[in-house]
């Protein structure tokens, strides 16, 4: 096997005997590489994002970003990594020609105040700089951005720049200091990336391939299978092993519950886990592509699932995270389980024995709890086709980028001639675990979709669950939400005039 | 010499500037503290050892079973400290407790090679714990008397009679949360000895000086032996300004036990659980109006929680008491305030210091009023504005009180708020489950530190023989800009260009017995003493260049590195040049410079005097849209005007301006600092302590709309360039969208009905306020005798 290295910011770095609980951002910090910082530890700050080099549809990449603070070392073995100092491609203080064109919008519009969330923010703004969907000659007139201090006047009222920057993409990063405005101008003021940019150039060629990486040290071994079969097997005889896709919440665990898994499993390059297939009756999706590789994938087949996207946590999380290791986890405030149980989703469970399908209603079981048997790996998704063509995803929690949900509510209805065919919906956040609001699509089906029926629905709605108070909220005010999430559905699916869309 | 605030022509102050290290920042390559660790070898790491109890006493500590983890260098406890083993300034803080005050609080330290090693060495000290009772609510300390400090009044008049005799009466009762700093760069520190045999701190700290004082007498050792650096810290916002100390000193302890660097370097559950954050506050009041709306009297209380010890509660208290009357004049006031004793962390300095919970107080007694008086809350406020003569309850005049008037009134102007009013009744008639409203709320702040003794700051000026200059001076860098403005400065004294002036990093070696860098302060102070020193040393120069030139001294020129005669246009002198012409006639090239704050006085026993310099003014309007079904909202613009004299540096105020806004709403919107009140195992145990269940503001909480405008043509008499500080004014600015987000959810109901409104005003707390407004509407639906509510007491709660 070839020795373990990192390429970082062009040269190759080797990383022979690292420990495999050493995290990406420790050992690019230990290689003097100290521009990514470590501001919470758990995804949420971006202080630590980097880029690395993503495959991308046929031989191509894309750059992501990604926090180093979650990921182990080891799961970047033979993988390109792009840092703040990387990107200017010099050492030391330079001239602003000299910078990069994020660098240099971020530092001349004052984006940045004590710095030590720039080289993250500089990374994630890097990542939509280089994306090959953002159309930056700008559909519509420029919209002037800066401060009328400095002669200029401010952005109007957008999440997407003239340039066609996503400001969604940057809702991974935190900063204290300057309350985002001068962020937002620098990210809007951004064009195309010169014809011969080398970063642009390098998504061009194929990402490096994910190389079969054995290691152990400090009593724990890392493994990144080549095979299923490989996988399987080491997950029979390891019942006990860390499965690692985007390590999103496997990294908390390690960082700040100080779990030492003896055995890491990392699956998220594994070929038959990311798959998505697109048949006459159903969609497959493989359990290791990462939710932004699903959203791209989809490409808007499921409405209800491109509500949910956006409210998943940050980008910098979707590009790591998977749908496996959602259901995996078990969360009772997961997000995605709502979405798939309205959607009447189901989950394949693969181990050496064979596979088998289990309904996503009867999956959980309890607080972090499934009928997932050891040994057994969740495979695939499957949404049964036709879609039902009413849907909502409501997320109720404290703040509306990147947050956890206090209660999350999913709605999929089939209406036939005006009265409910089908109801299913899908909560989180009232139980121990993602539940069906059975009792209220009981109310729903064979009534008219009136506000008559919305209102009893309601009331039925409101005592779902077993809400608990915590520090997200209350469990009056999640009960409220439950009742009210219907309220609103009603108000946003009926074709009355006076009910708006909230934006 | 020419005042402080005139500056000279072609003023390199005056000039929007990017950061000075933005370019450093953007790359990666800008230090910090913990960055240092990295570049050394033989480094230490420290872990605490935690205690799992609010209120304890320490029986056995046994620090042997961690000595066997592999890689543990060492233990500290209280028998290592040479010296006095207390971390604080009022001795109320022991470094190694034998009484846990509040739950994860540090009863020893573990060094080891590495943080994992450190970590486990941790878990493996065994401490025995005496439960003691415990104090873990600000209600409960104030039903036991739980209280510490003083307990000051301001007051003036007589309240109690002018409440008696007043047309309407009105009370409440409010809460206020407090907030963390969460600053990106957690506590560090890095100390060493050095070759020469000194302690060597490196130190992520507001007050090196202080810094150096206990770790000095924590060492046993004098300040002299003790030099403590700041390269720049990754925010701060007061977190920095007393909480820094124990930290350094633990690694400084270690550093001269080992003779290795030690590295303290908290993560983010450390700094959450260890260190304090602002104060909560408890406040009661009763306030009388006249008819047409004016404040004849208030008499308050207010309570902070200030933890576990006194740290710098007294003075945020005083502050508290300082700005509970805001913009508003209020002819009889009676005010106590009285600090808690509880059992959590210290609550200690946060941008505002107590300024954003005493004008809390008085924004909410107006908000929850206004509709009773039948009177817009804007109006009411505007109607209460001091005038010019009139002076603060603590004796102060109000000093350009008509500059108050014309922010509010080019502020109304600029954001277009007749119009939009309009624009927001024909949104709100015709959409049902929405609602918007504006919030307009004034800001006066006192400059300079209650603390008289503070006001006072030194730099060092060097001029080398090439003519390139560095400064030092005594403020420190916390992303706020001050060595930005300090090089600015420096130019415009020297008449250099900004590309000339070098700044070192804060060291005490440097510039001794330095105030913190805090109370908006930093520029006033560090500016003035910088300023000092160059004036020294052009003063001496221009003598050189008028021989040279052949002129009187006083004629003398310094432009853009050039020294001329006055009215010269040709023949001057390149300032490198005059420089070595200097050094040639033994002429010195350096000097330090030195500042105090003249006419301060405070008498802190009767809380009269003069305590500011001068007052802050701004004003904002915020502009929020709630959603009925969730009481979830959006900031859909903010407009300011504000009040930095002319300011030093435009995009550094503007920065300050826009972040600090962001941060107060944060405060009085999102962050919620929730502990453990329960009787069970982790009683006082602080469960917001992690990004994922603390929230800050991110760009979703920005306003989509954000306009800051300076108010122009400002210069302020007597201060450095005609400046004004910025630091903290703003953050109180986001008072305006707690009363928008309260007049929002009174519009889902009747007019004339006075919101209550938790705080923070999270979606749930305004769903509440909107939920209760709603069922009020209903009621008021129903038919007859339901029309214009008298005015009534109102209890809050």
């Amino acid at each position: 096997m070839d020795a373990t290295q990192i390429t970082v910011n062009g040269s190759i770095r080797p990383c022979e005997g690292i420990s495999p609980n050493l995290r990406l951002l420790d050992w690019l910090r230990a290689e003097g590489l100290t521009g990514a910082k470590e501001g919470c530890a758990e995804g949420e700050c971006g202080a630590c994002a980097v880029l690395v080099a993503r495959p991308d549809g046929d031989g191509r990449t894309r750059w992501t970003s990604v926090n180093a603070c979650l990921p182990p070392a080891l799961a970047f073995d033979g993988q390109e990594v792009v840092t703040a100092e990387g990107l200017g491609m010099a050492d030391g203080a330079r001239t602003a020609e000299e910078l990069h064109p994020v660098q240099r919008e971020m530092a001349e519009r004052g984006g940045s105040q004590c710095g030590y969330c720039t080289p993250g923010f500089v990374c994630s703004m890097a990542a939509e700089y280089y994306r090959p969907e953002r159309d930056a000659t700008g559909s519509g007139d420029r919209v002037e951005t800066g401060t009328a201090v400095v002669g200029e006047e401010h952005a109007s009222d957008h999440e997407t720049g003239p340039n066609g920057f996503d400001l969604s993409s940057l809702s991974g990063n935190l900063c204290r200091c300057t309350g985002y405005r001068p962020i937002r101008d620098a990210a809007y003021a951004l064009g195309a990336p010169a014809e011969n940019d080398p970063l642009l150039r390098r998504q061009d060629r194929p990402a490096p391939v994910a190389r079969p990486t054995k290691a152990a040290e400090d009593g724990t071994r890392f493994i990144r299978p080549d095979s299923m079969e490989e996988l399987l097997s080491l997950l029979e005889q390891n019942p006990d092993a860390q499965v690692l896709a985007g390590a999103t919440d496997a990294g908390v665990e390690v960082n700040l519950r100080h779990s030492r898994p003896p055995l890491v499993l990392a699956v998220d390059r594994l070929e038959p886990l990311r798959v998505l297939t697109l048949g006459p009756d159903r969609i497959e999706i493989g359990t290791a592509l990462t939710l932004s590789e699903v959203e791209r994938g989809l490409a808007g087949r499921v409405p209800l699932l491109d509500q949910l996207f956006p409210q998943f946590a940050s980008r910098l999380i979707r590009n790591a995270a998977t749908l496996g290791g959602n259901l995996a986890t078990g969360s009772p405030i997961g997000d995605t389980a709502p979405a798939l149980l309205a959607l009447d989703a189901s989950v394949i469970l693969a181990s050496t024995g064979g596979e088998r399908e289990v309904p996503l209603a009867e999956y959980f079981t309890g607080y972090r709890q499934s009928v997932r048997r050891p040994g057994e790996l969740l495979r695939a998704v499957h949404l049964p086709l036709p879609l039902a063509e009413t849907t909502a995803f409501y997320k109720i929690a404290k703040r509306r980028f990147d947050d956890i949900s206090s209660v999350a509510v999913a709605f999929a209805l089939r209406l036939e001639y005006g009265t409910i065919a089908s109801a299913r919906i899908g909560m989180n956040g009232v139980a121990a675990m993602p539940l069906r609001a059975l009792r209220t699509e009981e109310a729903l089906v064979g009534r008219p979709w009136t506000e008559e029926t919305a209102v009893d629905a309601a009331a039925v709605m409101e005592t779902e669950g077993t809400p608990i108070d915590d520090l997200r909220a209350t469990a009056r005010y999640r009960s409220a939400m439950l009742g009210q999430s219907v309220l609103r559905f009603y108000a946003q699916t009926s074709a009355a005039p006076a009910l708006e869309v909230t934006r | 010499m020419k005042s402080l605030a005139d500056r000279p022509v072609n003023p390199v102050v005056g000039v929007p500037v990017a950061h000075e290290s933005a370019a450093l920042h953007v790359t990666g390559t800008a230090l910090y503290t913990d960055d240092l660790p990295i570049r050394n070898s033989d480094v230490l790491h420290a872990w605490p050892v935690q205690a799992p109890h609010a209120h304890a006493r320490v029986t056995a500590l046994r620090t042997a079973p961690a000595l066997g983890v592999p890689g543990v260098a060492r233990v500290l406890t209280a028998a290592d400290v040479p010296g006095i083993n207390d971390s604080g300034t009022k001795h109320d803080e022991p470094l190694f407790p034998s009484e846990v005050m509040y739950y994860g609080h540090a009863v020893c330290w573990v060094l080891a090679e590495t943080p994992e090693a450190a970590r486990l060495g941790a878990e493996a000290v065994e401490v025995d714990y005496e439960p003691l009772a415990s104090i873990v609510t600000l209600a409960d300390a104030i039903e036991k008397q739980s209280f510490q400090g003083d307990q000051p009044t301001v007051a003036r008049g007589d309240a109690g009679a002018a409440l008696a005799a007043a047309a309407h009466r009105f009370s409440g009762e409010v809460e206020i949360g407090g907030q963390e700093h969460f600053y990106l760069e957690t506590h560090a520190s890095f100390v060493y000895v050095d070759e020469s045999g000194q302690v060597f701190v490196h130190s992520s700290t507001q007050h090196p000086t202080e810094t150096q004082e206990i770790v000095a007498h924590v060492l046993g050792l004098t300040s002299s032996q003790v030099t403590v650096q700041c390269l720049r810290m990754g925010g701060a916002f007061g977190g920095k300004e007393m909480q820094p100390h124990g930290f350094a000193a633990v690694a400084a302890l270690g550093a001269t036990l080992t003779g290795r660097p030690v590295r303290v370097r908290l993560n983010r559950t450390q700094d959450i659980t260890l260190t304090g954050k602002r104060h909560p506050f408890a406040a009661s009041w009763e306030a009388g109006f006249d008819d047409d709306g004016r404040l004849v009297a208030l008499r308050a209380t207010l309570t902070s929680d200030g933890g576990w010890s006194l740290d710098l509660s007294q003075h945020v208290l005083a502050r508290a008491l300082c700005h509970i009357d805001n913009a508003y004049w209020i002819p009889n006031i009676e005010v106590l305030g009285r600090i808690a004793k509880t059992n959590k962390t210290s609550q200690t300095a946060f941008r505002g210091f107590g300024g954003p919970q005493g004008m809390f107080v008085i924004e909410e007694v107006l908000g929850r009023c206004a509709p009773l008086l039948g009177l817009e809350p804007s109006e009411l406020r505007r109607r209460n504005f001091y005038t010019p003569g009139q002076s603060t309850p603590y004796g102060q005049p109000v000093r350009h009180a008509e500059r108050l008037h014309a922010v509010w009134e080019q502020l109304l102007g600029r954001a277009d708020v007749e119009r939009r009013r309009t624009d927001i009744a024909d949104f709100n008639a015709t959409h049902r489950h929405l609602r918007r409203a504006l919030g307009v709320t004034p800001v006066k702040f006192g400059i300079s530190f209650n603390l008289t003794a503070f006001n006072q700051a030194g730099a060092l000026v060097h001029v080398y023989k090439d003519g390139s200059v560095l400064i030092n001076h005594g403020g420190t860098e916390m992303g706020q800009g001050l060595h930005t403005k300090m090089r600015q400065v420096a130019a415009t004294a020297l008449g250099v260009s900004l590309a000339s002036i070098r700044l070192a990093p804060t060291r005490t070696d440097k510039v001794p017995n330095t105030s913190a860098t805090a109370a908006s302060s930093g520029a006033d102070l560090n500016g003035a003493a910088i300023r000092n020193a160059c004036d020294q040393i052009r003063d001496r120069l221009a003598e050189v260049a008028a021989r040279k030139l052949n002129i009187h001294p006083d004629d003398v020129r310094f432009d853009d590195g050039t020294v001329t005669g006055i009215g010269f246009s040709d023949d001057g002198i390149p300032f490198a040049e005059l420089v070595n012409d200097a050094y040639f006639q033994r002429v010195s090239l350096w000097a330090a410079g030195y500042y105090r704050t003249p006419g301060l006085h405070w008498d802190a026993a009767r809380m009269q005097g003069e305590p500011f310099k001068y007052f802050t003014y701004a004003a904002a309007v915020s502009e929020v849209e709630v959603d009925g079904f969730t009481g979830a909202y959006r900031l859909l613009r903010a407009d300011i005007v504000h009040d930095v004299g002319d300011s030093l540096s435009p995009l550094i105020d503007v920065g300050q301006i826009e972040g600090g806004f962001v941060q107060g709403a944060g405060w009085l919107t999102l962050e919620d600092l929730r502990w453990d009140v329960s009787e069970g195992q982790r009683r006082g145990r602080l469960d917001t302590q992690s990004a994922s269940t603390y929230k800050l503001p991110s760009f979703s909480e920005m306003p989509e709309d954000f306009r800051v405008h300076l108010f122009e043509r400002a210069t302020e008499s007597g201060v450095i360039y005609g400046s004004k500080a910025v630091g903290e004014p703003p953050l109180m600015l986001a008072l305006s969208v707690r009363e928008a987000l309260r007049s929002a959810a009174a519009a889902f109901g009747p007019d004339g009905r006075s919101v209550e409104l938790a705080s923070p005003a999270t979606p749930e707390a305004v769903y509440w306020a909107l939920d209760r407004a709603r069922t009020a509407a209903r009621e008021a639906a129903r038919p007859a005798g339901m029309d214009a509510p008298v005015p009534a007491p109102v209890r809050a709660k």
